[in-house]
């Protein structure tokens, strides 16, 4: 029986009796036109069944594999022995920020420290990238680099919304600017 | 070479920098003609992820041709074309031995919870990613396949991430023939989670977004039926009513940390970062589901912690499955269905981008721009 939509809105209503569910499997009606309807209807055609399998099919390769020469300094998590096998090319610790991160690292990952600190590391890293990026000589074109272009291109309206709350914080930053000079 | 660059939450550029070299005697250098933007890189674009460092170089969904190799590799050689599964695995360890490729335990030295994954921070490994011209690929006899000669090289990239994620996501649904399968999330993944949900005998699938075109594309590409939940009053209940007052049999996530649809959950999780992202849709997939029912997640959330309804999971029986996907597993099968015709992958694709305009790519992905469903970015070299 079809439940009327109006009904579980209205507390204390009754339905007549116990739905009597068809328990039969429901297809589409539009299935034929869905191409390939069914075809991995049968487990054994689902490559992540069972979760785990044994032995993994993969091509032959090495296992014994040679640690990756270690010539910077990667972070470990506190949860294992050492640094692993592998590791990425990594953006080694620096400044402020890799102070913080190295401290991180003194918490296990199961210590919500260890993933505050980090994340506090990446935004005061953004501010060393910012005074790294003037120390080279090249101003960070801010507009560029949050997408101006394709705003004003996909999204003219918001652009203009952005142009003109900001040309209204920097009106309202100067004239209090100018109010306070006055009366000094 | 030129490659993308983090510069903090909201600002990328593309940059200079030095060519990839051969670090392992297992690697292998390939040149990338194809890049994706994810939608789980927009959660490092938006700073969301721990230890995400100025100066890296994201991008896992990539393609290219093999450049040079390590004198360990056997199984490429330079002028191979290769897709790169996202993840960075060994293939010998404890959980590749068991197919858990997305979770290997010798690939990313900061983190034991997470395998390696190219581009996507120091908490998963610190790799370079993709997006540039040249990128360095680890374990190269486990990890790239060559792409075949009648595989497009559109699809192939789709191979490397959004295709395998969504047909996991569909997998660990369990789903039984008849079954009510309901995709929350019309991005690529729930795209192809909706797809694959069909080939494994749903009897009714439903994708369930707010943004309007994602969701027309979602009834066009996998013939599916939608809800638009900004019309919607109460998510659980209007699933219930949709199923005679059950439930769904399968709830899946496709969505992760940056949900919409509940104002506090978004201030929380993704403002002020008090949980690691915005959990509605995980409450949304355990309220909506039956009881004995299955929930599967694919939508990525941070390290710490979120705020769920777990005893409402216990009390109803559920099964809560989710991973990384184990991309290397699926690709034979999924090939297949690419080529009897089930599906073509490179249908999603909307935009393609050069690599130097890589800031305007993200914004325009980050902000569902221009009917955005999915960017490729094309390094310049590509194009010689």
């Amino acid at each position: 029986m079809d439940m009327k939509v109006d009904d579980a809105r209205r507390p204390g209503q009754r339905t007549d009796h116990a739905p009597d569910f068809d328990t039969r499997p429901r297809h589409p009606a539009h299935k034929d036109s869905i191409a390939g309807w069914g075809s991995d209807l049968d487990r054994a055609k689902r490559p992540g069944v069972p979760m785990e399998r044994r032995p993994a099919r993969l091509p032959a390769h090495r296992h014994d594999i040679a640690p990756q020469a270690l010539d910077t300094e990667v972070l470990h998590s506190s949860e294992r022995p050492g640094v692993t096998p592998l590791f990425g090319s990594p953006v080694p610790p620096r400044g402020i920020s890799g102070w913080i991160r190295r401290l991180a690292f003194g918490y296990s990952e199961n210590d919500l420290r260890h993933w505050l600190m980090l994340l506090f590391a990446d935004r005061v890293n953004v501010v060393e990238g910012l005074v790294d990026d003037v120390a080279h000589g090249h101003v960070p074109r801010l507009y560029a680099e949050t997408g101006g272009r394709a705003e004003l291109k996909h999204n003219p309206a918001a652009a203009a919304r952005k142009a003109a709350t900001l040309v209204a914080v920097a009106g309202a930053g100067y004239w209090l600017w100018k109010r306070s000079r006055s009366r000094a | 070479m030129l490659a993308m660059n983090y510069r903090g939450p909201y600002r990328v550029r593309a940059v200079h920098k030095s060519d990839p070299v051969i670090e392992h005697p297992g690697d292998a250098i390939v040149q990338v003609d194809r890049s994706c933007i994810c939608g789980s890189d927009l959660h490092l674009y938006h700073g969301l992820v721990p230890d995400t460092r100025v100066g890296t170089t994201f991008g896992h969904e990539f393609t290219g041709r093999v450049v040079e190799v390590g004198a360990d590799v056997r199984n490429l050689k330079v002028g191979d074309n290769v897709l790169v599964p996202f993840n960075v695995f060994c293939g010998s360890c404890f959980f590749c031995q068991r197919e858990l490729f997305g979770n290997c335990h010798n690939t990313n030295p900061e983190a034991t919870a997470v395998g390696g994954i190219y581009g996507y921070s120091h908490t998963a490994g610190g790799y370079d990613g993709g997006q540039a011209e040249y990128v360095r690929v680890p374990m190269a006899d486990v990890g790239p396949t060559v792409i075949p000669d009648d595989l497009h090289r559109d699809d192939a990239v789709l191979l490397t991430d959004a295709f395998p994620t969504g047909y996991q996501a569909a997998e660990m649904g369990s789903i039984e023939e008849g079954d009510t399968v309901v995709v929350f999330g019309a991005g690529p993944v729930g795209l192809f989670a909706a797809k694959s949900a069909w080939w494994m005998g749903a009897g009714r699938v439903i994708v369930v977004d707010h943004v309007e075109y994602r969701l027309d594309f979602a009834r066009r590409f996998a013939q599916c039926e939608t809800i638009d939940f900004k019309q919607v009053g109460d998510m659980a209940m209007h699933i219930k009513q949709l199923t005679d007052g059950l439930g769904a049999d399968v709830c899946i996530d496709a969505v992760g940390c940056e949900a919409a649809g509940n104002a506090l959950q978004h201030l929380s999780g993704v403002k002020l970062k008090m949980q690691a992202g915005s959990a509605t849709v995980l409450h949304w997939c355990i309220n909506s589901v039956r009881k004995g029912g299955n929930v599967s997640i694919v939508g990525v959330y941070g390290p710490t912690f979120n705020a769920v309804p777990i005893g409402n999971a216990v009390n109803k029986g559920l099964t809560l499955r989710m991973n990384q996907a184990s991309v290397k597993r699926h690709l034979p099968r999924l090939i297949e269905h690419i080529r009897e015709g089930h599906v073509r992958p490179r249908d999603i694709i909307t935009h393609r981008v050069p690599l130097e305009e890589v800031a305007d790519a993200y914004h325009l992905f980050s902000h569902k721009l221009d009917n955005c469903i999915k960017t490729v970015l094309v390094p310049p070299s590509a194009l010689q």
